[in-house]
């Protein structure tokens, strides 16, 4: 049923979802990209270029040591793009197994569990234990993630469960247990299917989160560590220069503001797309 | 209610008892031990030894756990290793800064929100309504440390209307201090009076599309009058949710901001805390952060038996 509700209506894409796509494609294909071009290398510095304003050669200026901005934008963007998806990644691969489990024996031990740890983190400002981790285990791009990533285990494992109950509720899954399959057998092979439009549309809500976290530890120095560029280093590094070279500080920023806007739109459009539900509402 | 409130006290002083232990172990798998990493790798065996045994690093685990939150719970939040005097003193001089800082950002936020979101539900689907919308997802994006390099730019360094960073201390007349917090609190209140906004348009459009809505609209209210005496106060409850939760990261919020604007307050403190490996303060002043935003929490799930009666009851 929600397949041919797709294909009558799903062929007007949301505004939304098309520039949300567009803009989160310019910085993954700049991040892809710089593995293999950059204009300038972003290792050698050139202080007879420093501080150039926007020109021809350098786009987007230089900064105090001469290095271009733009090629650090792009190698900045691997580095952002990287600590996110992996942290991302983590909260799915140990949230959403937790979640279905949670869901599948729902007041048992592993639910109570879940619960209770998803409770926990919401009244633990993530940022303050991030910056806890990463001061004990000392800054880095992989204590980021680590940072980053465990908070994004229970808010996956709290939306699988939600959303793992309320499939748990229809007529399939009775016959799925008459048929003789086990809880976990039902959860991964009719659950989950059943719910990986959610699991994707918050995928691109942490993932956006996960962007800014970074760039927040990485700005107060407790991210990815020189000479690797990133972009909330950047910023740290403009800040007492932003007064005579504004550039250095307005183009990274740019650049994680439109990464993030992207992928907010990219998941409200999503959002729009998948759920049927929503749709008839607006 | 009673019942309630006790359970909601049960729940507080859980998470605060994980809490604690959560922060506690942390500092406890610290490579080495926190001695040696107070130290650095060039220390002297018997000056190791000595601060081993000054923080109480010979007693067994149990027993120091005990004691810190003992400690804590009297007040006695331990000696700063490098200011030598008591944590304790150290916070009272600070948290002056950091607790104005963020209730000035959420009251900015809340200010600014509720009547955006009213504007946008009321308009909705017409061009202020795409305005507001616009605006809140481009404030969602900003980081707010990079908003406070701009408006520091702009504001302090070009017009030179306000200092750039540092506080004057409360002595010096309550009207420098809030100027001093503005911009802060701005910077801060951006993301979340946006994230407040359209929690505050969805919610009230939610409520408007409830079925004694359309009674009190049939029974001859006004539009004006429906929203006000009885869609207005319904649509608040989530609201006040999420001004439940944004004090936490206020409080996050706050440590980045306080470095940007070179404010003395407790995030600057644990900055400090952490460059100069003065672990004592930041467990604390962490755990202290943690304390306050699980009582916000709990002071929340208490304004709602307030404003929603239906939660009084028994369930």
């Amino acid at each position: 049923m929600m397949k041919a509700d797709l294909k009558t209506n799903g062929l007007i894409l949301p505004v939304s979802l098309l520039l949300g796509a567009g803009l989160t494609g310019v910085f993954v294909m700049a991040a892809l990209v710089s593995f293999i071009w950059t204009p300038f290398s972003v290792e050698t510095l050139n202080i007879a270029a420093k501080l150039q304003q926007p020109n021809a050669t350098h786009l987007f200026g230089t900064d105090h040591f001469g290095r271009d901005i733009l090629s650090m934008i792009m190698v900045g963007a691997r580095v952002s793009i990287a600590v996110a998806i992996v942290a991302v990644g983590i909260g799915i691969l140990v949230g959403v197994p937790l979640g279905l489990l949670a869901a599948a024996r729902q007041g048992g031990l592993v639910d109570d569990l879940v619960m209770r740890s998803n409770d926990l983190v919401f009244a633990f400002p993530s940022l303050l234990i991030a910056i806890l981790i990463t001061a004990i285990f000392g800054p880095s791009a992989l204590n980021a993630i680590i940072a980053i990533g465990i908070f994004n285990i229970p808010v996956f494992a709290r939306v699988t469960r939600g959303s793992a109950l309320s499939v748990w509720t229809l007529d399939f899954t009775l016959a799925a247990r008459v048929a003789g399959k086990s809880g976990v057998r039902i959860s991964f092979e009719h659950i989950l299917p059943n719910i990986l439009n959610i699991l994707i549309v918050q995928g691109t809500i942490q993932f956006s989160l996960g962007i800014l976290a970074e760039a927040g530890l990485s700005y107060v120095g407790l991210g990815a560590q020189p000479p690797l560029p990133s972009w909330g280093r950047m910023l740290a590094d403009s800040q007492t220069m932003v007064s005579f070279a504004p550039h250095l500080a307005i183009f990274p920023g740019v650049a994680i503001i439109a990464t993030v806007l992207g992928l907010n739109l990219m998941g409200d459009g999503l959002r729009d797309l998948l759920d049927p539900r929503l749709r008839r509402m607006r | 209610m009673l019942r309630y409130i006790l359970k909601r006290l049960g729940v507080l002083l859980v998470s605060l008892l994980v809490a604690s232990g959560i922060i506690f172990t942390m500092l406890e798998v610290v490579p080495g031990d926190p001695a040696s990493f107070m130290l650095g790798i060039n220390a002297e065996a018997d000056t190791l030894a000595a601060l081993r045994r000054e923080l109480g690093l010979d007693q067994p685990l149990w027993q120091r756990y005990v004691q810190w939150v003992g400690g804590m719970v009297t007040g006695d939040f331990g000696i700063s290793y490098t200011y030598q005097v008591p944590v304790a003193e150290l916070v009272m001089a600070r948290i002056w800064i950091s607790l104005p800082l963020a209730l000035f950002a959420l009251l900015l936020s809340t200010l600014i929100a509720i009547p955006a979101g009213l504007i946008a539900a009321g308009r909705r689907g017409r061009a202020s309504d795409w305005a507001i919308m616009g605006t809140t997802q481009l404030g969602i994006a900003i980081p707010n440390f990079w908003f406070a390099m701009i408006l520091v730019s702009i504001f302090a360094i070009k017009l030179r209307w306000i200092s750039a960073g540092g506080f004057p201390g409360w002595d010096q007349g309550v009207f420098v201090c809030i100027k001093a917090l503005l911009l802060p609190a701005i910077a801060l209140a951006l993301p979340q009076a946006s994230i407040l906004a359209r929690v505050m348009r969805s919610s009230l459009l939610e409520t408007l599309s409830q079925d004694y809505i359309r009674t009190a609209r049939a029974k001859g209210l006004s539009q004006r009058r429906t929203v006000w005496a009885h869609a207005f106060r319904n649509a608040l409850i989530p609201v006040l949710t999420i001004i439940g939760l944004q004090f936490s990261f206020l409080i996050a919020g706050a440590i980045i901001i306080e470095n940007v604007f070179f404010l003395p307050g407790l995030g600057r403190l644990i900055f400090q805390g952490i460059t100069q490996r003065d672990l004592i303060v930041v467990e604390s002043v962490v755990m202290l952060l943690v304390f306050a935003v699980i009582c916000v929490t709990f002071l929340v799930d208490i304004a709602y038996v307030l404003v929603d009666p239906r939660l009084r009851k028994p369930t």
